[in-house]
């Protein structure tokens, strides 16, 4: 009201003047309005699907049963969630998920972590060809690997055993860690490591001290990428077991027969791992997968 | 590694053609007279060919989108990331929520007056796919919006505000300054997703059992339902073989396009 009055006194004072055009700043604000739209669109259709999974692990059975759903969590009940935990083979395949995980983790490290600072610091040579290898191994089908494997794991006697999934989740997470940790410690700068080496250190304390410490987020990341790799994974780890089974491979096995209370409950805790592990890393996502591409 | 990865393969090979005597094709006979071989194997391209370009048109809207800094993006990307952490399997149960008989959908339906559909039977055939390519698109666009985000960030805005001076719309901006200078992350993405959507079952198999089958699915219904690991290592080969030829075929294309001059 203010504004109208005041340009009017002023187009008043100075005479006649030309209107002044006010498309471009309309057009440009409908645009910013168009914008925040299409991003609230794609969110919803990006989180809904969540919170109606957690909405339905949240709710009773009998809630579960009404028709038609409500969109509200009205009565909040663990009742669901516990009756999936303590159907066999749940807590044991919660156990071994994490087992599988955490020794994949510090398998692929051990190996991973020294390849990826030799691709880093000194295989130049032929450095193109094996990072396309890399990539090609990442896109490895899966299923390629385990059905032999799973031959060869019945005759060592290592089938259906932690170990066996650990090493093929370890073979598939190598070419990722690998070509993470490559791109950290590119990203650590060779004087640093020069310089120590300088005031005394050997290679071994140079690296130790100086390059991992600098290190450590990135580390830290393809860590956390690793394990959620074998905690998503189900193929591989339903052929290699029978009664060892992970998580995903245990709601795999049993879905067929199972109520649908138990599969939300199931899929709500598959994807509860993926919100924590995205909220960690989303800072180093573009540089994950970035470091993929160059 | 090669522990891992030759030895598997070789001897997957030699189980495939494997039999009772010697060397046979039985087995790939076997899985091309299962009724359920040929229609998984037109299940999974169709998908895949539906699939990819609507994954790339998303991606990169949403990349966009990112880049054009709206209020609170920050959070706008960490739900949109979120997916990409999510399994087949667990985003096949998270959408089923959406689409069983008495799910979320046909609630939503109901409470507007529309009578509810049955939308995972199995004479239902294109709710079914659409329910699938809907869960594929949800979980595995985020891939693809991750690495077009990376690589927009190495673009520099100069150039699309050189365009812009020179009196470029935006629509000419995007397609003739954005996109190619994009080209080597579209490839990237675009070799990674058909790869790994050969691999899709779990999402269909949450979705809908077995009414709606894919080639990997089958390799796991042969092996641990059937107990037959030859034709389930046939199958396999046959995955690995399609994933080869579109990895090998995706870089020549790459090459001749990156060595022909500009």
């Amino acid at each position: 009201m203010s504004h109208a009055t005041t340009s009017k006194a002023t187009a008043a004072a100075a005479g006649p003047q030309p209107e002044v055009d006010r498309r471009p700043l309309a057009r440009q604000r409908r645009n910013r309005a168009l914008l925040q739209l299409a991003c609230i669109l794609i969110t919803l259709f990006m989180a809904l699907p969540i919170y109606l999974i957690a909405l339905a692990a949240m709710s009773s059975r009998q809630s579960l049963q009404k028709f038609p759903l409500s969109f509200i969590p009205d009565n909040f009940s663990t009742e669901t969630m516990q009756t999936f935990l303590q159907s066999t083979g749940i807590l044991g395949g919660l156990i071994n998920s994490v087992q599988v995980g955490l020794f994949t983790l510090v398998l692929s490290l051990i190996i991973g972590l020294p390849a990826g600072y030799a691709v880093a610091r000194f295989a130049f040579r032929g450095r193109e060809p094996y990072q396309l290898f890399l990539l090609f191994t990442r896109a490895l089908p899966i299923v390629v690997l385990s059905v032999p494997l799973a031959q060869l794991f019945l005759q060592t006697g290592l089938y259906d055993s932690v170990l066996a999934v650990v090493l093929l989740h370890s073979a598939l997470a190598l070419p990722t860690t690998i070509l993470i940790t490559a791109s950290v410690f590119l990203g650590v700068p060779r004087d640093v490591e020069e310089a120590a080496r300088i005031f005394g250190c050997s290679p071994l304390q140079a690296f130790l001290k100086v390059v991992l410490p600098m290190a450590i987020p990135g580390i830290a990341a393809a860590s956390i990428f690793t394990f959620v790799m074998s905690w998503n994974e189900v193929l591989g780890a339903s052929i290699l077991t029978l009664n060892q089974r992970t998580l995903p491979a245990q709601v795999l096995s049993s879905l067929a027969e199972s109520p649908l209370a138990y599969r939300f409950a199931g899929g709500f805790l598959l994807v509860v791992p993926a919100l924590i592990f995205i909220f960690f890393m989303r800072r180093y996502l573009t540089n994950m997968w970035g470091s993929t591409i160059r | 590694m090669t522990l891992l990865f030759g030895w598997p393969m070789v001897s997957g090979i030699l189980q495939a053609f494997g039999g009772p005597e010697g060397l046979t094709t039985a087995n790939f006979t076997r899985m091309t007279q299962d009724p359920y071989f040929w229609s998984s194997v037109g299940n999974t391209l169709l998908l895949i060919v539906v699939m990819i370009p609507i994954q790339f048109v998303l991606a990169l809207a949403m990349a966009l989108l990112i880049r054009a800094k709206p209020r609170g993006a920050s959070a706008y990307f960490y739900i949109w990331a979120i997916p990409l952490a999510v399994s087949d399997l667990a985003a096949g149960l998270v959408w089923l929520t959406v689409f069983t008989d008495r799910g979320y959908l046909n609630s939503l339906l109901a409470s507007l007056g529309i009578d509810p559909v049955s939308w995972l039977a199995y004479d239902n055939y294109a709710s079914m796919f659409g329910a699938v390519l809907i869960a594929e698109v949800w979980r595995a666009t985020s891939l693809v919006f991750v690495i077009v985000v990376a690589g927009l960030q190495s673009i520099p805005k100069d150039y699309e505000e050189a365009a812009g001076v020179f009196g470029a719309n935006s629509w000419n901006r995007l397609w003739h300054v954005t996109l190619p200078l994009l080209r080597p992350s579209l490839q990237t993405a675009l070799i990674l997703r058909t790869i790994l959507a050969f691999q899709t079952f779990a999402v269909a198999l949450a979705l809908t059992g077995q009414n709606f089958p894919l080639v990997v699915g089958e390799t796991y219904r042969w092996y641990t339902g059937l107990q037959d690991p030859n034709v389930a290592s046939a199958l396999a080969l046959v995955v690995m073989a399609v994933s080869m030829v579109t990895a090998v075929g995706y870089l020549k294309l790459l090459r001749d396009q990156s060595e022909a001059p500009r």
